[in-house]
């Protein structure tokens, strides 16, 4: 041992004292815009996802006004036209699709496998920058003219007649597409190769199951879209026929090609929903899911079916009355595995200890509208009744509540679940249980008038309607307001959280799932050690909850 | 204040759609308990603090999944023959029906009907019969929707779509175009308007007397040149027309094919698609130089000579 | 070895694991890849069931001769790359670059081949729009149409495929790859068969209809 005076280390500095998590181990802005660490992508993804979000609700909310009178008083056809096409395009590519996926499938996927990173982390970084250059595209259509053909794009009127920017709009969304196939492809590849030892595929959260089956048809389904978009833009620029009648092309053929995309994309869109609800049920109801394999199972059966679908799209398009009855057949058939994961969520509640914490409040928001969503798919199977419905309000009404009430809510149900993990802050309680209130009552009055609307015959994309219709207009409207205020509260209070909210422990909601056995927010590599799985996903007791409140008078207010 | 909930129910055709409407309501009713039922149970007696048996149960889970998997297909499976039930009566005219031709276009609705009278925007029907429309589109897809007899049909450009309806009570009604098709599409609109027999014969003779669409169907016959090929020809040899509607027609292909308005269009556009067994591919396309409206005309009068047309039929039935 | 070491990234724990997860991944990528073809694909078999005869004479005026010498650069390219493989597994890295070379010049050989038939299409009027062909029925336009993008996107692919064995002869000179790490030589070789089989299909599909038929 050294017997000379000891030199005295300086004090270390007090950056030094804090360990160093994702966010502050390197502030600088290329650190960000370089980086191949999933959860920085992940954020990355929520503030473009925000950007386009808001461009698109204004349209909506542009559109809502001009519907309260039935004359088209407010603006112009065209634009009421290119409003509508930009509110769809930018909800459906550039907010729905990644949403869930891209933010919080980015963020936890890796972590609840209790991986470092995904399998092709630059890829990822790469899939980010081209749902941009996509976005950019996009946005240059939506500024410079705007895009009126409705985001379906329908030939001749998309190749031939329309004088909008189409192309550029259909280059936007084809580039932004490949964005979504690296996504995919990247959450196969991890789930596949790098599982922690002892997560077996049944021990995976069924967060993981369903982000999984969405990642299968992006792979799959989206390289079609790009196709299509594709030669309907050649034969735009071109003025060659592939669908155009005049050559002997058909119209119908693009619809085909269209819709054998859409609808997968549709569960693109809800099935990492539906997995962020197995992981709030079983939170907040202090449970193990009923059913694991019945859920797991249902989300590939889901993602399977999508494909067969396509044709309830096309019921009045002129195809043939067996492609009619086959498509309502499977149709129906596809509905069976989403009817069965509401009733193994509502069977997960039975003997728990139930917590209404906002993640929950939206979670049992998302059951109500995704229900009555799904129901109303059964109305639209029945091909008999679709004719009278198809192109009406009835369907604007339905996939609303699909696609808002239920992966929108699930959204934010996730990301107030993942915050405290994302930013290692809380959000406020009482106010996240406020804006969950308004934005289910002000979701509902916007849209359940939309079905009567429907039925009653008004058509979709009208700018003006007939008188009757008006008293269902002016209701929908008034929602959409209180809508607008549901959203725009997470929106103040997250940013406000960021400072002002309380830190967040490791393990805020006491949830099983290895993403919270890290600190809040993660070091870099997500895990010092590489974790060790003995056991199924949700070991939960409801018991031992129960227990903790009683014991613990004050009571928490989460988890 | 009026809260219409139901568009007119004007036709048999209407009234079975609605009654699928409240089989599907009841289930949704139904559905709703059965669901949101225990759940809400389920929240308020298991919400935490809440003194309750929490001992995790074993419970049959095989059973209990397979149940609510099967008892939701028989159901499903129940909806889809009611609504394919309800398809097949809307999309397969009867044979009797009057037929009238409809063009539509970016923004409107041209009718012409058998006699030669012509409306826009408006279709004049009598009350009681079975109506088939014939839909043609001049540029885009339009659709042909009317809320108050549950039918609608889109409008394709490059081939004929057909509808049928009965109306059974008297009235007007809306006619919307339901395909989105350009600036002005909400403006696409007009009506049904639905007579006694009587009302209707005198708002035929009153309308356009002029020439039926067989007969303006003969004129455009001569000057586009058909007759030079298809009447008596020395040097061509051409299908004859006489008698040729509604036969089934071989093919060079060896195929057989109904000749319906459809293959008599694509005949007239397209003519080197179904080459008639015997003959060569000799016709000239008419492709850009034949208006939708005067296509049908043309098939108008090729109809008329097989003397088969429903305006014979009906007339002879009446 | 300490190449190995040096090539695992840090997400993976072990090379065996990185490997998998490339061939997978290339594997999931191909089949993007099929689906994007696929859409083509798809279009041309209803366009060809519904204009049999515009598409059989439309088919007549590719040129087969060229279509036919495509075809053996590509499957010969295929064996090439294959072999180059091969010579990877046995640390034969003068032949893997030879190999990989002769390959990359083979791709060069069938773009500059397509390059001269384009050139030859388009001076037969075979560029569908209002200079089309005349004596050609409106319908043989769509065959053409779907000839020139399917070939076209083809010819993208090959491009593609071209630049990245190019940059993995480049890296197999610089002594990256050895028997004990060459994951990089087997997937981009994975994905050059499946150019070569995408044209298999289009060979056959686009030059030969009819052609030779009593």
């Amino acid at each position: 041992m050294n017997t000379a005076m000891p030199i005295e280390s300086p004090e270390p500095l007090r950056e030094e004292r804090v360990p160093k998590n994702y966010i502050t181990e390197s502030r600088t802005l290329k650190s960000w815009l370089f980086t191949t660490d999933h959860k920085r992508i992940g954020i990355l993804y929520l503030f473009s996802i925000l950007f386009y979000f808001i461009i698109a609700a204004i349209a909506a909310a542009l559109m809502r006004m001009e519907l309260i009178t039935p004359a088209g008083d407010m603006v112009t056809s065209e634009t009421y036209n290119k409003l509508f096409t930009i509110h769809g395009t930018l909800m459906v590519w550039f907010f729905l699709i990644p949403s869930i996926p891209a933010v919080l499938g980015n963020f936890v996927l890796p972590m609840m496998l209790g991986a470092r990173d995904v399998a092709f982390p630059k890829l990822n970084l790469l899939s980010w920058y081209l749902f941009n250059a996509g976005g950019l595209l996009a946005v240059y259509a939506v500024t410079f003219g705007g895009v009126d053909t409705g985001w379906t794009f329908y030939t001749p009127y998309s190749s031939t007649f329309s004088n909008s920017h189409v192309v550029e709009m259909a280059a936007g969304v084809f580039v932004a597409g490949f964005g979504t196939i690296l996504t995919g492809l990247n959450f196969i590849i991890t789930t596949h190769k790098l599982r922690a030892p002892g997560m077996r595929w049944f021990r995976m959260p069924l967060f993981v199951w369903s982000l999984y089956s969405t990642s299968v048809i992006m792979i799959l389904a989206t390289p079609v879209l790009a196709m299509t978009l594709a030669l309907m833009s050649i034969e735009r620029i071109w003025g060659v026929g592939i669908f155009d009648p005049r050559l002997g092309g058909d119209p119908i053929l693009f619809q085909h090609l269209f819709w054998f995309y859409s609808h997968p994309a549709v569960y693109i869109m809800i099935l990492p929903g539906m997995g962020v609800m197995s992981e709030l049920v079983t939170c907040f109801s202090r449970k193990p899911i009923f059913g694991y394999h019945f859920v797991a199972f249902a989300s590939v059966a889901i993602a399977i079916m999508g494909f067969l679908v396509w044709g309830h799209h096309m019921f009045t398009s002129g195809q043939s009355i067996y492609a009619g009855l086959v498509f309502s057949f499977l149709s129906y058939m596809v509905a069976v595995p989403s009817a069965i994961k509401v009733f193994n969520w509502t069977m997960t509640l039975y003997r728990g200890s139930i917590s209404f914490a906002t993640p929950m409040l939206y979670a049992l928001g998302f059951m109500g509208l995704f229900t009555i969503g799904g129901l109303t798919g059964l109305y639209l199977a029945a091909v008999g009744f679709d004719v009278h419905v198809q192109d009406t309000y009835f369907i604007v009404a339905h996939f609303h509540y699909i696609m808002v009430g239920g992966m929108v809510t699930a959204f934010m149900g996730g990301l107030h679940y993942w915050w405290p993990k994302i930013t290692g802050r809380m959000y406020p309680e009482k106010l996240g249980q406020l804006a969950a209130l308004i934005m289910y009552l002000g979701f509902n009055l916007t849209f359940f008038p939309q079905f009567i609307l429907g039925y009653l015959g008004m058509p979709r994309r009208y700018h003006a309607y007939a008188p009757e219709f008006q008293i269902y207009n002016v209701m929908s409207s008034a929602g959409a307001s209180i809508l607008g205020v549901g959203y725009l509260l997470p929106l103040l209070y997250f940013l406000w959280s960021l400072k002002y909210g309380k830190k967040a422990p490791a393990n805020p909601w006491k949830a099983t799932g290895l993403e919270w056995q890290t600190p809040s927010p993660p070091p870099k590599h997500n895990f010092v050690e590489t974790p060790v799985v003995t056991g199924p996903p949700y070991q939960y007791s409801a018991e031992a909850a129960e227990a903790e409140f009683t014991a613990n008078e004050k009571g928490e207010a989460y988890g | 204040m009026k809260f219409p909930v139901f568009p007119p129910e004007a036709s048999e055709v209407a009234r079975h759609t609605d009654h699928l409407l409240f089989a599907l309501l009841t289930i949704s009713a139904i559905t709703m308990v059965v669901v949101f039922g225990p759940m809400i149970y389920f929240l308020f007696k298991y919400r935490r603090g809440n003194k309750a048996d929490r001992t995790p149960v074993e419970l049959p889970e095989m059973k209990i999944e397979i149940t609510w998997t099967v008892i939701p297909t028989i159901v499903f499976v129940g909806l889809f023959a009611w609504g394919a039930r309800v398809y097949w009566r809307i999309e397969r005219p009867p044979a009797d029906a009057m037929e009238i031709n409809v063009v539509g276009k970016q923004w409107m609705w041209k009718i012409e009907h058998p006699e030669g009278n012509r409306e826009i925007d408006e279709l004049h029907v009598p009350v009681g019969r079975n109506i088939k429309l014939t839909l043609a589109s001049q540029d885009v897809i339009h659709s042909f929707f009317l809320p108050a007899f549950r039918v609608k049909q889109d409008v394709v450009p490059g081939r004929y779509t057909t509808l049928w309806f009965r109306a059974d009570k008297i009235g007007t009604y809306h006619l919307f175009c339901s395909e989105y098709c350009g600036t002005h599409h909400s403006a696409m609109t007009g009506s049904v308007i639905v007579m006694p027999p009587e009302a209707y014969e005198q708002w035929l003779k009153q309308g356009a007397p002029g020439p039926s669409m067989a007969q303006e169907g003969e004129k455009l016959f001569r000057e586009y040149g058909c007759s030079g090929c298809h009447v008596n020809s020395t040097i061509v040899h051409a299908p004859p027309l006489n008698g040729l509607f509604g036969r089934t027609v071989p093919l060079q292909t060896g195929k057989f094919v109904t000749a319906d308005e459809a293959y008599l269009r694509d005949s007239i556009l397209i003519p080197s698609k179904d080459i008639v067994a015997g003959y060569t591919n000799d016709m000239p396309s008419f492709q850009g130089h034949v208006s939708e409206e005067d296509l049908l005309k043309l098939i108008a009068y090729i109809r008329s000579l097989s003397d088969t047309t429903p305006q014979q039929e009906g007339a002879e039935a009446k | 070895m300490a190449d190995a070491h040096a090539a695992l990234q840090e997400q993976f724990e072990e090379m065996p694991q990185q490997k998998e997860a490339a061939t997978l991944g290339m594997w999931a990528f191909l089949a993007t890849e099929v689906l994007f073809f696929g859409a083509m694909f798809m279009s041309y078999i209803v366009y060809r069931t519904t204009y049999p005869q515009a598409f059989a004479e439309a088919s007549h005026h590719t040129i087969v001769l060229f279509g036919t010498i495509n075809t053996a650069i590509l499957l010969t390219s295929s064996f090439t790359v294959a072999m180059a493989v091969h010579a990877a597994r046995q640390n034969n890295i003068k032949w893997l670059f030879r190999l990989l070379a002769i390959t990359v010049f083979f791709g060069l050989a069938f773009l500059a081949v397509k390059g001269l038939e384009y050139h030859e299409d388009l001076n037969e009027n075979l560029w569908p729009g209002p200079h089309f062909k005349s004596e050609l029925p409106p319908q043989a336009q769509i065959f053409w149409i779907l000839y020139w993008i399917m070939t076209g996107v083809h010819a993208v692919h090959v491009t593609v495929g071209v630049v990245l064995l190019s940059i993995m002869a480049w890296m197999t000179s610089r002594r990256k790859f050895s028997d004990a790490y060459y994951t990089p030589i087997e997937i981009s070789a994975l994905y050059w068969h499946f150019v070569d089989i995408i044209w298999i299909y289009l060979y056959p599909l686009l030059y030969l209809i009819h052609r030779y038929s009593a």
